[in-house]
């Protein structure tokens, strides 16, 4: 025990010096151990990373040196008691299809294109939010009939074929599955896209 | 009730005795007697039953045919041969719930083989073999597709150890198959080739559930199969089976009760799209549904058309957001059972309690377990919204991150009716998040308001109040789970001096003791099993319940790296077979 002791104050002490891209105040550790405080040993299966305070006991040598995102929650064994075969079809999708969709977005007379995450979004209002964040600019209302009316901005996109489409036509899921990429489209060009011909 | 003495001595000595005994001084004959115990079912009241007196004790045993077997370590295969003689079914289930975790070593036992071989010899007439967390080599397959000429069902769930030789030998030899039903199977991936052993002229399948294997088979096999099963009732596919290959299926079988969908994903023409939604309008029948895996908003309208009579409805393999299952409950208005992952937020569990009135049972899993951002999953207020529309609700199984106490007493108020209530906090030891207490509150209501409860899972901050409340009010306990939960040995000791049915105990990460564990020395004859793993317990407090309780099993399991004192895993459990014969080394038998 005091083996582990001793290698969980050179732990915390690296934890300390250690850069992180997590927010200050993620760290709900402290509350937890101190609840922990009546429980008994720590229990070799009990990983909980914690933040950069000091001194505390449940920590286990099963510790991983995250620099990049906040270190994830490493995982006590059997806990949540959820099936394996459950957690397999789950997650694999998950990984396979959840690491997220990114896009190229180019805006007409910017420098230079940005990337947005798809899978971030629920919907289209969603995303026309963030573009026009990210972009500074409005877009307007969308219409089946006029596209996008009040601005001199319309969204597009490049579908799997390759044609240039406006935004908002077919449902949401349908047009994740086949947007490859983005465009702002700005001014007369704009204009020529939406409404009927 | 005695009837006349006289009258019955007349109807002994008439009668040809079949079993070459009779006792002059029986009430009943023993023909009279067998054949009213021949029409109870229930092997509680057999059990009763068999206790009244010897012949008594016998008339059971010569009429029992359907064996239940809770845990196949209580018994022996060859006790149970020789007590009874006539089973044609048999459920055994094997290994401690916790195994479903990966809590126990892979060999841990629970090998089905020596029942295999005793059935055997013993019953040549067996038909149903139903298989709870037992393992399953694909010896054992083959000795039971050769031995028993009148097999008709098989039943495996959490169940590992075979192969597709295994369900090969099933296929191929049993003739009479009308079930074959492999749930939530442990298996590694196994290959597809059993599917297409079913003989040409094979057409008693009723029952088909290979959803939980990986198995490639081969769907031209499984549509001939299907088409030539005209009983087939239940159809459950696994993910390899596409949308458009369902819908070939489901116009063979239209008149399916329950089907397991494949892959849910996959870019159909419109006219497949039609052609799939009318297949699925087709199924008047349709009670259960599952399956659906990638599930999409896109898709799931085809299966509107099947909704209005399902009564259970299992969207657990697939990530649902509230929108796509608000829009499908409304087509599902005689909803009972509905199991969804989390995916679905606080907003579908509202749907859920505005369009489902006759709910009986709600499972809520997680999407992702790991999940670290608290933005997704439901919370209190997706269960409470549940509890004000669900009224009959009676089963739950709620895992969240974050509950307070109020609504919990609120939501069993609403529903006071509870039979199962499985709540899981999935941080450990995290109390209520908006006045920061124990969550003892909490299950102090669920164990006074909910007077027929059977069965119990706590989570977060728990002190030892929690377990006086469960031992003073909750009578009908039968099973109850903790996890990094109590004060001291003082909380299990409530419960075991408190509920009087309890008959299945598993604890985790709980401060409870040696002094805990022996306070319930009488108890755990009483119960099935009891299991503590990662407690204060040591070996030597084990060694003494092993010692003074010879009738029960102690077996001890320790992790790696732990000292000689602490009894890391420890299961109990009440046996006639003294102590089994085949723990891997790894399990200390005491």
């Amino acid at each position: 025990m005091e083996g582990m002791m001793m290698a969980h104050e050179t732990d915390l002490n690296l934890k300390a010096t250690e850069l992180r891209l997590g927010l200050p105040g993620t760290d709900e550790c402290e509350e937890m151990l101190s609840a922990a405080k009546n429980n008994k040993r720590a229990s070799p299966e009990t990983v909980e990373e914690c933040g950069s305070k000091g001194g505390s006991a449940a920590k286990s040598s099963h510790d991983e040196h995250e620099t990049a995102a906040p270190a994830p929650k490493a995982q006590i064994v059997g806990w949540p008691p959820v099936r394996s075969y459950r957690k397999k079809n789950l997650q694999t999708k998950k990984t396979e299809s959840e690491s997220g969709i990114y896009v190229k977005v180019s805006m007409d007379g910017a420098p230079y294109l940005r990337k947005i995450d798809l899978k971030v979004y629920n919907g289209y209002p969603e995303l026309l939010k963030a573009l026009e964040t990210m972009f500074k600019l409005t877009i307007g209302e969308y219409s089946e009939r006029e596209g996008y009316k009040g601005s001199e901005y319309a969204p597009a996109y490049e579908d799997k074929d390759g044609d240039l489409m406006l935004v908002g036509d077919v449902p949401w899921d349908m047009f994740m599955s086949s947007c490859k990429r983005l465009r702002i489209m700005k001014g007369s060009e704009a204009r020529g896209l939406g409404g009927a011909q | 009730m005695d009837p006349d003495p006289k009258k019955s001595k007349v109807l002994t000595s008439n009668l040809p005795n079949s079993n070459g005994s009779s006792h002059p001084h029986s009430p009943f004959p023993d023909e009279v007697l067998e054949k009213v115990l021949s029409l109870i079912d229930s092997h509680k009241d057999r059990n009763s039953v068999s206790l009244v007196c010897k012949d008594w004790y016998n008339a059971e045993r010569w009429t029992r045919s359907n064996l239940f077997i809770g845990n196949c370590y209580s018994v022996s295969p060859e006790i149970v041969a020789r007590r009874f003689t006539k089973i044609k079914s048999v459920t055994l289930k094997g290994k401690p719930r916790f195994s479903d975790f990966n809590m126990l070593p892979r060999d841990w036992g629970a090998n089905v083989h020596s029942w295999m071989v005793t059935f055997a010899k013993a019953y040549p007439f067996l038909e149903e073999l139903r298989l709870k967390r037992m393992r399953v080599s694909d010896q054992s397959m083959e000795l039971l597709a050769k031995s028993f000429p009148h097999f008709r069902a098989l039943s495996l769930s959490s169940c590992d150890g075979f192969t597709d030789d295994g369900l090969k030998a099933i296929t191929t030899h049993c003739g009479n198959l009308t079930e074959l039903d492999i749930q939530d199977s442990v298996t590694a991936d196994i290959g597809g080739g059993w599917l297409s052993c079913f003989p040409e002229n094979f057409s008693s399948l009723e029952i088909l559930n290979f959803s939980s294997l990986s198995s490639e088979v081969s769907f031209e096999a499984l549509e001939r199969l299907v088409s030539r099963c005209r009983s087939l009732r239940v159809l459950k596919v696994n993910d390899i089976i596409t949308l458009d290959q369902l819908q070939r299926l489901l116009v063979h079988a239209p008149l399916l009760t329950e089907l397991g969908t494949g892959s849910f994903l996959q870019e159909l023409t419109p006219r497949q799209y039609e052609d799939i939604e009318s297949a699925f309008g087709n199924c008047k029948n349709l009670r259960v549904l599952s399956g659906l895996w990638d599930a999409t908003s896109f898709y799931i309208p085809v299966l509107y058309g099947a909704c209005s009579g399902l009564t259970f409805l299992n969207m657990s393999d697939t990530v649902l957001q509230s929108g796509e299952l608000a829009k499908l409950l409304a087509h599902c208005p005689n909803l009972r059972r509905l199991w969804v992952t989390d995916s679905v937020g606080d907003k579908g569990l509202e749907a859920v309690g505005s369009s489902c009135p006759l709910l009986e049972e709600l499972r809520v899993f997680p999407a992702d377990p790991y999940d670290l951002d608290h933005r997704h999953g439901v919370t209190e207020l997706g269960f409470l919204a549940v509890s004000r529309g669900c009224r009959k609700l009676r089963y739950v199984l709620y895992f969240c991150r974050r509950m307070t106490n109020a609504a919990v007493v609120t939501i069993v108020q609403n529903c006071p009716d509870f039979t199962h209530f499985r709540l899981c906090i999935m941080n450990p030891r995290q109390p209520d998040y908006l006045t920061n207490e124990p969550m003892d509150e909490a299950f102090g209501a669920v164990a006074k308001t909910c007077t027929k409860l059977q069965r119990l899972s706590v989570s977060g901050l728990l002190t030892d109040t929690t377990f006086e409340y469960i031992g003073k009010y909750a009578k009908n306990l039968e099973t109850l789970s903790v996890a990094f939960a109590g004060s001291s040995d003082r909380g299990m000791q409530c419960v075991l001096e408190g509920c009087p049915k309890l008959r299945k105990l598993e604890i985790r990460d709980c401060p409870f003791g040696n002094a805990a564990l022996l306070s319930g020395l009488k108890k755990y004859e009483m119960m099935r099993s009891l299991w503590m793993s990662a407690c204060n317990l040591t070996m030597k407090g084990c060694r003494l319940l092993a010692r003074e309780m010879p009738r029960l099993n102690v077996e001890v399991i320790k992790d790696e790296g732990s000292d000689e004192i602490q009894a890391d895993k420890v299961y109990v459990y009440r046996s006639v077979a003294g102590p089994r014969q085949d723990a891997p080394p790894i399990v200390l038998t005491l």
